[in-house]
């Protein structure tokens, strides 16, 4: 009985999920333009999708944005981390409280805030504003997932390391860094899906002509269906599921050999 | 002697943090404060009308409902959630993975298409309508509305109550649950004097990652709700990029922040209290 009613409950819950985004599937191959309407089955949105020049432009865009804010946000991050480690008790209390403001506070406060300055400074917004403000809200996580690793390791590591000759910079390169390898690419990793994902604060950071996905699919959608969105969809969701399947498979893969 | 020298590698970010992250918020507090033209510093004075328009009736009630509205979602969404964190982390270890992943493959997706999606079921002659039609039922005007709102919020955000909860949920000791159940209690009295105790954790930080983007959201009060629906993240949002209203907008959002922060401060207490309270209360 309970086994029955954990199963409904699931089941229920996953149809919640899914239900929307498998409308979305069917109506991609919907001939009809009407959302109500099944006007028999089409690929057309799939062609109309990639002759479709702002949706191309936003996804480069996009993506552009999150391969480098999350290169150099890792980059800055991993350093200032190690950094951040090695400071006194107070000023180490300080750093971590400005650098978690941006993680607390909500996006649209963050948002406003840095288009405030840019505006101040006569910058104009456009791709280098959006550039920065990604990069403002991704070493936080960044600096979040390295310092752990930093705590974990044993500090007479790299102590032994410059006893025996080793330069500081040398001793980072291969002794810190390759132990703290695993914080580092989950930083990384969290940074681009940040990145990736970012509405609102893009939304206030760019100016015209720069536009990212969720920025071009908002104005979209404000505007009306435009059923190219759905078979985006449909292709968004191929992706997620073959790469997360690859990944899983790669996980318990794994899992199967330590034992 | 090396510790000294290590720490010279933060110095570039402090800047960063000053330039970026305080400098940012000191010029919201200080826009929230002024009146005049923003693009002429000579014209702006000391004020506190922005602070006082927040109690304008219409402000107001847009300010209350996103709090109401916030509230409600992380509710539901706590008690939707839980079970799904139960269900998750007492399955068997073989479908466990593969249950974990198609739980987060929505939260995968991109926000905007998430919420869009639910557009094209709401919608007046959306599929949920066009359903009922085939089905003979009345038509619901759920959207715009804040009924559509509200599941919106739902939709988005349950993932963030649920995966801080599983976390905590699989790491509670076995042994601590067959320690409970060879004392005599039976499986209802472990749930609620063994297992939610100690899942509070994963329900504080569950609330907080649900209540946080809730409140401040406008994407989906104006996707879903149509416009009819503003809420403070709505006001901000206009405040900015319609009205370049800077001094109200800076005044919401400095009341927006305090709020958030204040509950924040509120909640890790009522957290790191349970962690080091030594004796439990049961």
């Amino acid at each position: 009985m309970v086994k029955f009613l954990r199963k409904f409950y699931m089941s229920l819950i996953f149809i919640f999920l899914y239900a929307p985004i498998i409308v979305l599937i069917i109506y991609s191959f919907n001939e009809s333009k009407s959302r109500g309407h099944w006007g028999g089955f089409t690929l057309k949105w799939y062609a109309e999708l990639f002759r479709d020049r702002e949706i191309i432009k936003a996804l480069y865009y996009t993506f552009l944005v999150a391969l480098l804010s999350s290169i150099i946000s890792t980059v800055i991050g991993t350093f200032s981390a190690i950094g951040i480690h090695n400071m006194g008790l107070l000023g180490k209390k300080f750093a971590l409280n400005i650098n978690y403001l941006p993680v607390l506070n909500p996006d649209i406060v963050t948002g406003i805030a840095l288009m405030t300055l840019f505006i101040s400074l006569n910058i104009q917004l456009g791709f280098v504003t959006m550039l920065i403000s990604h990069v403002v809200f991704n070493i936080p996580y960044v600096i979040l997932s390295v310092l752990p690793k930093l705590k974990q390791m044993n500090k007479h590591t790299t102590e032994a390391a410059l006893d025996l000759g080793a330069t500081p910079a040398y001793a980072l390169r291969k002794v810190v860094i390759p132990e703290i390898m695993p914080g580092v690419i989950t930083g990384a990793l969290i940074a681009f899906t940040l990145s990736i994902d970012d509405f609102v604060i893009s939304f206030f950071n760019t100016g015209p002509g720069v536009t990212n996905l969720s920025i071009h699919i908002f104005s979209m959608a404000r505007k009306g269906v435009k059923p190219s969105i759905n078979a985006l969809t449909t292709l968004m969701l191929l992706t997620v599921v073959i790469l997360l399947l690859l990944i899983n498979k790669r996980t318990t893969k794994g899992d199967e050999l330590i034992p | 002697m090396k510790k000294n020298r290590a720490k010279i590698l933060a110095y570039p970010y402090m800047v960063w943090m000053i330039i970026f992250i305080v400098i940012p918020l000191f010029l919201v507090l200080f826009y929230s404060l002024t009146k005049g033209n923003i693009h002429d510093p000579s014209s702006l004075s000391f004020s506190l009308e922005s602070y006082a328009r927040v109690f304008d009736r219409n402000y107001l009630t847009s300010i209350v409902k996103s709090f109401k509205l916030a509230f409600i979602s992380t509710l539901l969404c706590f008690f939707l959630g839980y079970p799904v964190a139960l269900i998750i982390a007492t399955i068997k270890a073989k479908y466990k993975n593969i249950l974990l992943m198609f739980f987060l493959v929505p939260i995968w997706m991109n926000f905007l298409l998430r919420t869009y999606a639910w557009m094209s079921i709401l919608s007046p002659n959306g599929f949920l309508n066009r359903l009922l039609s085939f089905l003979g039922l009345p038509a619901l005007s759920i959207m715009p509305g804040q009924t559509a709102v509200l599941l919106g919020m739902i939709y988005n955000f349950l993932p963030f109550m649920v995966l801080p909860i599983y976390t905590v949920l699989s790491k509670i000791d076995k042994s601590v649950l067959e320690a409970a159940s060879d004392l005599g209690a039976n499986k209802i009295g472990t749930f609620f004097k063994v297992i939610l105790p100690l899942s509070v954790p994963g329900i504080v930080s569950g609330i907080t990652m649900v209540f946080m983007p809730a409140v401040s959201t406008f994407v989906i009060s104006r996707l879903l709700g149509g416009g009819k629906e503003s809420l403070i993240g709505n006001l901000i949002e206009e405040q900015f990029s319609l009205y370049r209203d800077w001094h109200f907008g800076s005044a919401l959002s400095i009341i927006l922040m305090i709020v958030i922060l204040i509950s924040m401060a509120v909640m890790s207490r009522f957290e790191s209290d349970n962690d080091n309270g030594g004796a439990p209360i049961w």
